[in-house]
């Protein structure tokens, strides 16, 4: 963790209106790092998402991956590069089985151009469940993407996202909406899989015992300046944060 | 409506499939060869099924192109205007195929942009652009009196008519199965795998660095060429082009035969359009001011009560059988 940031943004601005969503952001994320974004409703975490991954557009200020800047690049080039992202809500394609889903994202890698060769040929058939496997989905492969519970839903979500082999993945709430019992479940098994696969995680979140349990930094965000930033317990501590940010969630049980 | 006439019907095994299309190509050659008149009609049910599969394509990403038979109509008047210089067949198919295809290109690349009713619109709109087009310069296109085409060659033999319409007849069947085969392959493929991601959900598509619009894009070409295969078979069989083609009745006659036809397999083309053509030849004979109101009725029939179409129908009995 230390070295050059794989993700460096630099002065982030972007306002809607006159609700300000990034009023200057900086921010280095290291290689291999699980770093957590929290704070309120509307401080600009997902907006930070959406610029990082080309899908809004910063008045101003930059970003750079792994060295190059990728700031005005579509959403496409920059998934190609190797960023991937998850969604708060689950982005399946609902016709599907969640194994199809899996090998579609698998071909993408190569662009979807082979015209004639089914998609469950034999080499994207095996990577697929072996995708799936690892995120313990290969029980439901041949279920319809729309009949998962929300935690599958969540977790297929972020299988199509690692199944492009990025090396930065963002995830936007990867546990909104998963019942209560299931969620400390999911959150290891996608730690567990982005760990083994060595890729680096952003990732926003409100449950405290989530972050405290498996970010390596967190950033707290507020009306869209970085509040805090630094480890789980220093953060988490801070008596700022706790009035600011903290203060406005229920969920925390320490 | 998207969503129901795209419903994918039971899943039937592919020898199941190949069996019925073996079992269909028999049957239209057997009635063909019973009742001779017969082949001129199947001929262009034949012709007609192509181009629907085209539309089958567009329908797997939910969307309906109110216009498509302007494609079928510049693959026709490639051959009208092209048989007095170049009356070989076997030439002007594939350069009906080609000139359409590119004209899909040129159009695809602005239609793709929009989605749903717009899409639907804009090509309706650009097809009755080339309907007028066809209507008004008369002394390129004899308006609506149409072209003649006559003296085709066939591989640089010149046949007598019977002769003919037996291998324009051969050449609708042999393309019929060599294109259902091909969009088959390409609907299991990833690219047309991703169509129905269209309708379902387009920005992944985009987060997975694939460009929703180029998925469309080559499908719209695709469909584009096979609208164009149909329109020089329609006019090697008919042997008289007109605006007809372009007016946008036509190209709902194509939206209607997919939906009667149903999306589920690429024989569901082929079975609405022998369905259509076969029953627009009795009813108009036997009711003749009501036949629009049969088939009328027929689409009604089939949206409430078969939404997967003749072949949604076809592939119950088969699921149930085994």
């Amino acid at each position: 963790m230390s070295g050059q940031p794989l993700l460096s943004a630099r002065g982030l601005r972007l306002a809607f209106g006159g609700v300000k969503a990034a009023d200057g952001i900086d921010l280095d994320v290291m290689p291999g790092e699980f770093l957590a974004i929290i704070g309120p409703n509307g401080a600009g975490k997902t907006t930070f998402i959406n610029m990082t991954t080309g899908y809004l557009k910063p008045q101003g200020g930059s970003i750079a991956y792994d060295g190059e800047p990728i700031l005005g690049l579509s959403p496409r080039a920059i998934v190609r590069r190797g960023i991937g992202r998850s969604f708060q809500l689950p982005q399946l394609f609902t016709e599907h089985t969640v194994l199809e889903n899996a090998a579609l994202a698998i071909a993408a890698r190569s662009g979807l151009w082979s015209p004639l060769v089914p998609l469950l040929r034999p080499a994207w058939r095996e990577e697929a469940m072996a995708v799936l496997e690892r995120f313990g989905l290969a029980p439901l492969a041949e279920a319809r993407a729309d009949a998962l519970n929300e935690g599958a839903r969540k977790l297929a979500d972020i299988a199509m996202a690692v199944a492009l082999q990025p090396r930065l993945i963002l995830m936007d709430e990867p546990t909104s909406g998963v019942a209560a019992a299931e969620k400390m479940g999911v959150v290891e098994t996608l730690v567990r899989v982005l760990r083994e696969a060595k890729v680096t995680a952003v990732f926003v979140e409100h449950d405290m015992e989530v972050v405290e349990r498996f970010a390596d930094r967190v950033a707290v965000w507020n009306q869209g300046r970085i509040a805090a930033l630094g480890p789980p317990q220093q953060v988490l501590n801070d008596p700022a944060v706790q009035r600011d940010v903290i203060g406005i969630e229920p969920a925390h049980h320490a | 409506m998207s969503t129901t006439v795209t419903a994918p019907a039971r899943r039937v095994a592919p020898i199941g499939e190949a069996l019925l299309a073996l079992l269909g190509i028999a049957a239209v050659i057997l009635a063909a060869w019973a009742v001779p008149w017969l082949k001129f009609v199947l001929t262009v049910a034949l012709a007609k099924g192509i181009a629907v599969l085209g539309i089958l394509l567009l329908l797997r990403a939910g969307q309906v192109s109110f216009g498509h038979s302007m494609f079928l109509a510049i693959g026709a008047y490639t051959v009208a205007f092209l048989a007095p210089a170049l009356p070989e067949a076997l030439l002007l198919l594939p350069l009906g195929a080609a000139i359409a295809g590119l004209f899909g290109l040129v159009i695809g690349l602005f239609v793709v942009r929009y989605r749903d009713i717009f899409f639907g619109m804009l090509n309706l709109a650009l097809s009755m652009v080339l309907y007028s087009l066809l209507e008004k310069l008369y002394d390129l296109t004899k308006g609506t009196d149409g072209i003649r085409v006559s003296g085709l060659r066939f591989a640089g033999m010149t046949p007598d008519l019977p002769t003919q319409e037996w291998v324009t007849f051969g050449l609708a069947l042999g393309l019929a199965l060599l294109f259902g085969l091909l969009v088959r392959a390409y609907l299991g493929s990833p690219m047309g795998q991703a169509l129905a991601g269209i309708k379902t959900r387009e920005t992944r598509l985009e987060f997975m660095g694939v460009s929703a619009r180029r998925v469309l894009l080559s499908a719209y070409v695709m469909s584009a060429a096979m609208g164009g295969i149909a329109g020089t078979l329609v006019a090697m069989t008919s042997r008289h082009v007109t605006p007809q083609l372009a007016y946008w009745t036509s190209s709902g006659e194509l939206v209607f035969i997919a939906i009667l036809g149903g999306a589920g397999s690429a024989l569901g083309p082929f079975l609405g359009a022998t369905a259509f053509e076969l029953v627009r030849v009795y009813a108009a004979a036997a009711v003749a001011d009501a036949w629009q109101m049969i088939l009328g009725a027929v689409l009604l029939l089939v949206i409430l009560f078969a939404p997967g179409g003749l072949w949604g129908i076809l592939a119950g009995r088969l699921g149930r059988r085994r």
